[in-house]
Parts: C-alpha cells; structure tokens; sequence
C-alpha cells in the first residue's frame, strides 16, 4: 500500500475476519471508505455490520486480516483508532442518569480536551442542545438522544465517524435532520461509516456496501451495485396483484417479486425471457405493464432473498 | 360468569414449563439455589458449635507433680481445654495471646504441690483471650469443676485431711483485654468486617455490571479509556465509601457502646483499607462472572454467607471443626475480625498485628489477579 493510497482511504481493510464461538460471523470483508465520503453499510440484521464497525474501531480485534483506519493499523494501533474516530454505537450508550452537560464534560475529560468548558458549550450550542443542558439524558427522546450522541462523537472533532444504526427508532423528521447534519461534516471533509436499513437514507450516500451473513455482496455508488447486480424489472400496475404474484413466483426466470401498494415490480436477469413470462402471466386481464429502471431497493431485496438461498436463511 | 375467564390447567402448565425452562439456563441463579441450602446446611450443622470445645491452651508450669499433671490431665478431659504447647515464661504466653495463637495459658508457680501439702493454699492463673467471651465462657466457667475433681481424685489417703474446709489451692482466672466479658466489645468491631463485606462486595459487583447491562461499557471501551483506568476509577467512590462506614461503626463503637480502644486507631483505619482492597477484589470478579445486575446481588450474597458464619463473626471460630476452620482460614473478614479485635482491644502493635496483615495482603493480591484475568477488556 502507498503512502498516497493511505492518505486517500479513511477506511482501508482487507480480509476482515471474525469468529465468535465457532461461528464464522464476518467472512473476509474488505472495504475502502474514502476521506470526506458517506458510506453506508447495509444488511440485515445479524448480517455481521456491528461487528465489523467493532473490528475497524478497534474494540474488537480480528481473527485475521489487516488494515488502516485514518492511517492507523487496526491491529496494533487501537489506541490512536480510538482518540481519533468518533464511534456511535446502536444503542443509545451515554449514562442516563447525567445530565446531557455532564455526559459531555465526561467526554471531553476522557478524550483530554483542552478548552473543555468552552468545547462543551460550543458543542451543545451547535446541536441546539443549550436549553437542554441540565436535562437528564434518559429523559430525552429518541430523536433528542441522538442528537446528543452525535454531539458527545464529534466533541473531540475525529476525522471519521463510524454510525452504527444511528437512526434506529427515530422518526422521519428528526432523521432528516440527523442527515442533513452528516451531509454537512462530510462537506467539512469528514468521513463517515453509517449502517442502516432505510433506503431513503442508502440514496443518500455517496457509496455502499451489502453484507449478508458476515459476507460483502456487492460494494460501490448507488448506480454501479444496481448495474452490478444485471436486473431487469417490470412494474405491473392494477388491484388484486397477490394472484399474480404467487403465479409469477414460480416463473424460473423470475428472480423476485416485490409489491409497492398497487404496483407490482417483477426483476429477472434474463430480459427476454423475463418479458415473455410476464405477457404470459398477465395475458388479457388489462393490468399495465411498463419497463422501469431497477430501483436500489429491488436490488437489496434480491439480494437478500440470494444470500438466504445460498446460505440455508440463516442470515 | 361473563368476563372472567375460567382458570386454565394447560396454560398454568405452560407458565410452569416456561419458567423451569427459563431457570435451567440461567445456570448461575439455579447453581445458587442448590447450592445455598447444601452449604447453609454444611455450615449450621457441622460447623457451628455454640459451645466452643478443645481450645488451644498453653502451659508455662514450674512444677510437675502428681498434682499438677493430674490437674492438667482434668483440663483435657473435660473437652474444653486442649492443651497444645508448653511455654517457658509469661511473655511467651502473652504473645502467643495478642497474636491469637493460644486462647487460655495455665500458669502453675513453682513450688506448687509443696504449698499445697503446706496448706498455703497457692493458685494456678489460668490467663483467658476474652475478645471474644462467647469463645472463652463456658470454659471458664468449667474451671472450678476441675478443680473439684483434681482435689478428690488426688488427695486421697494421708492427704484426705486437706479435703474439706477451704480448698487447698486455688485457680484464679484473669480474662485478659475485654475483663468485663462484655459481648458488644467484641461484636462491634466485628461488625465492620461485616458490613464493608456486604457493601464493597455488592456495590462493586454492581457499579461493573450496570455500565454493561446498560451498553454504558461498550462507549467507554471505544473511547481512548484503557480498561485499568475504569477498573479503577469507578473504585475510588467505594473506598471513600467503605472508610465512611468504618468511621461510622468506629465511632457508635465508642460513644454508644464504649468500646474501649487500647491500639491505635490510625492502625484501625489501615487494616480497614487493606480489607476494603481485598473486598474490591473480589466485587470486581463477581462483576466479570455476572451477567447482569441481580445476578452480581446474588454473588454478593453468596460470598456473603461463609464470611458471617465462618469468620469467628457470629460463632466462635475455635469452636468449628477443622475443615470450618481451614475455610475460615481462606477469607479475609476473618483475618480483618482478629485484626480489629486486636488492635482496638488488646492494643496490638505492628508485630502482634502481621501474622493477620499478610493473608489479606495474598488474597487481595490472588483475587487481583483472577479479576484482571476476567475481566472483559474487549465486547466478546
């Protein structure tokens, strides 16, 4: 690895693996997450993303293979991983019994922060957390507790933030607001490492990855996963799709099947075939067909639905 | 009748089934339950003995005779005295005392049988540890019917005219440091040994297992926090804590109860660290081995048990058999009970005081390293 490929990654980690009582739960994920770039991290639950962000942050340490996390071994050097990344973890992991000011003076007092008083304020003012200051942290909301989150991972200002689910259970507003403010820090040249399972917020990364049973499917922008993947959909609009549905499910060269309330899209990787099914099934009942472009959506669900085929659905 | 439903044989059944299901996992909680009543049993059974026999006495004896072998010999015989070492003077016998080696020395002056046969009427001093009165009470109290059947049993024959009339020797008994064989002077200060075990042990094993049960633990150990500095840090509180508890106990002990101190209470504060260390310990294993809150209470508890019953705490401790004894032997509250005792009751200085320093000193050290050894440093 060059000196210029170091400088380039934020993330740069190759044949991560990881075995927990026998069960291999991350199978040689290698992933690159450029500087200033959001990379969103997807998969199913149990799918092997805690642990991987868990292995890049240096909590846990592989089984085998290596790489560098904002430059730093992340075998060796978990020390420096930890001072220098800002990690989120899934559940909410500030102490609910300190008030919002107090979770961050602790902070700020373990990263050894000077101008801690000043950085704090800064901080909760930034986030609009100001009013709430001397507000028990387990009494906040959902949304609120995010927030703080966020704010206590960014007090030290780290390079890279590594978001495990950070919206898990957060309503639409405030999970508009939590991206916007990522969008912003990655404006700033932040990096960030996001896993999450809503497709709205998969658009709007610049680049992604699918994990399924601790294996990398498929890794990319948006476009290239979708184009990577070879799919070719058709909506079928109309009411009483479920027939349809069950019949085209037992098409060989239907892939999948998914229903979005009154349409119906149908995905294939044989096109040709794929279209003669689809007259076949729908024959004169007048429901519209159209082509339509493969949505990121339907790529995941499909996927999903391979990686469960071919691993037994223990996913 | 409407809106009531009638009781259910097949769902009470599958409560039943879930609940026994549910406690065949949690191993350690059905561990407990077996083990509590197995161990209770051992302890109440076998090794409390209210009425302590077969305490280890020594002799410093300037006289052998008929007499005073057959006195000695009436001694073993009545099952509360065994003797266990012969003394060459008194400061030998109160050293062994201080230290806790020897619970009564018999002290028979020379000359003896010559006075008796005088009739000068002379006395053997039977010195007693009177710490703990419960221990030394009813062996005491055993003493003049000793002397009662040494006096028919020996002098016979010519020597029947000594029979009758005042005794022809005496036996004084001195209960050295707790005179008054007042039993709070010794239950006081055991007290402390007591409480700090219950509230260091749990509160520890609470204080670990909380961060962990909360998710607390996985943000401090991705932070730049190494796993000593929150071992230790969430230590302090606790030993500020347990100082507050001893100061507490240590002063009702003095102004409620007048205890009297005779050692120095700086010693009293030192040993307290050195047991509230080995106490740390200990809350911070049970934190590894708990997964979860109620289970590090119940630990606590588990512990808790053998050091009320074993420490010479609530029962006398030479009054256990053997095997009590050596379990006794292994926990720190029963070094930290002679260890107080000592010093606040007898006075006991730097050398009287180690022979129950260095145990805590091994266990806390051993325990250290067991806890080190478990403790989780990453999440798996």
């Amino acid at each position: 690895m060059t000196a210029a490929a170091q400088f380039d990654y934020a993330i740069d980690v190759e044949g991560l693996n990881k075995h927990f009582d026998g069960k291999h739960v991350v199978k040689d994920v290698s992933l690159r997450v450029r500087k200033g770039e959001i990379f969103g991290f997807l998969g199913p639950n149990g799918s092997g993303k805690t642990t991987t962000i868990r292995m890049m942050c240096g909590l846990l340490k592989p089984d085998s293979g290596t790489g560098t996390c904002l430059g730093h071994d992340i075998r060796r050097e978990s020390a420096e991983i930890k001072r220098s990344v800002g990690y989120m973890t899934q559940r909410f992991s500030f102490w609910e019994d300190l008030t919002i000011a107090e979770n961050m003076e602790f902070v700020a007092r373990i990263y050894q922060l000077r101008d801690r008083k000043a950085t704090v304020r800064k901080s909760l003012a930034d986030l609009g957390l100001t009013a709430r200051a001397h507000q028990l942290a387990g009494e906040l909301s959902g949304g609120w507790k995010q927030r703080m989150a966020l704010a206590a991972c960014m007090l030290h200002a780290p390079q890279l933030l590594l978001l495990d689910e950070p919206t898990a259970g957060v309503d639409p507003r405030a999970r508009r607001d939590f991206w916007d403010e990522l969008q912003a820090l990655a404006a700033k040249g932040i990096s960030v490492l996001v896993s999450t399972h809503y497709m709205d917020e998969a658009v709007r990364c610049h680049k992604l990855a699918y994990i399924s049973s601790g294996t990398l499917l498929a890794q990319g922008t948006a476009q290239e996963i979708i184009e990577g993947q070879h799919l070719n959909t058709w909506a079928i609009h109309g009411d009483h799709l479920a027939e349809l549905q069950e019949e085209l499910r037992k098409r060989d060269n239907v892939a999948q099947t998914v229903t979005f309330g009154d349409v119906l899209h149908v995905s294939g990787t044989n096109d040709e075939l794929l279209e003669r099914e689809i007259e076949a099934a729908v024959g004169r009942s007048g429901r519209r067909v159209e082509r339509i472009e493969t949505s990121l959506e339907d790529v995941f669900i499909y996927l999903m639905g391979r990686s469960e085929t071919n691993s037994g659905g223990n996913a | 009748m409407k809106g009531r439903q009638r009781f259910s044989g097949a769902r009470w059944w599958a409560v039943v089934l879930k609940e026994f299901t549910q406690l065949k996992r949690d191993r350690l909680t059905f561990a407990m339950i077996m083990g509590i009543p197995i161990m209770q049993m051992t302890l109440f059974g076998f090794a409390i003995n209210t009425i302590p026999r077969h305490l280890d006495t020594g002799v410093i004896s300037a006289d052998d005779s008929d007499v005073t072998r057959d006195f000695m010999e009436a001694m073993q015989n009545s099952s509360y005295f065994k003797i266990v070492e012969r003394l060459p003077n008194e400061e030998a016998g109160r050293e062994a005392l201080a230290q806790g080696q020897l619970l009564f020395v018999v002290n028979i002056p020379a000359g003896f049988t010559r006075q008796v046969l005088r009739r000068e009427r002379p006395s053997i001093l039977i010195e007693a540890d009177a710490t703990d009165p419960t221990t030394t009470g009813s062996a005491l109290a055993a003493v003049d019917g000793i002397t009662q059947t040494v006096i028919q049993r020996e002098l016979t024959g010519p020597l029947a005219s000594l029979q009758g009339g005042p005794a022809p020797f005496a036996v004084s008994v001195h209960p050295l440091y707790n005179p008054d064989e007042i039993t709070q002077y010794n239950v006081v200060p055991g007290l402390m040994g007591m409480v700090l075990t219950l509230t260091m042990v749990m509160m520890t094993g609470l204080a670990v297992t909380r961060e962990r049960e909360r998710g607390t633990m996985e943000n401090l150990l991705a932070m730049p926090s190494t796993p000593l500095e929150v071992m230790t840090g969430k230590l302090v509180p606790y030993i500020g804590i347990g100082l507050l508890q001893a100061s507490i106990i240590l002063l009702a002990a003095r102004y409620v109860f007048f205890v009297p101190f005779f050692g120095n209470v700086l010693a009293v504060y030192l040993s307290t660290l050195l047991f509230i260390a080995a106490n740390l310990t200990v809350g911070i294993t049970f934190s590894s081995l708990a997964r979860n809150q109620l289970q590090a209470v119940q630990l606590a508890i588990f512990y808790f048990l053998p050091n009320i019953i074993l420490s010479g705490f609530m029962f006398p401790f030479k009054g256990m058999p053997g095997w009590a004894q050596a379990i006794g032997n292994l926990l720190p509250l029963t070094y930290f009970n002679r260890l107080v005792r000592g010093i606040l009751l007898k006075g006991n200085g730097w050398a009287d005081s180690w022979p129950s320093v260095w145990p805590m000193m091994v266990f806390t050290v051993v325990v250290m390293c067991v806890a080190v050894a478990t403790y989780r440093r990453t999440l798996d």
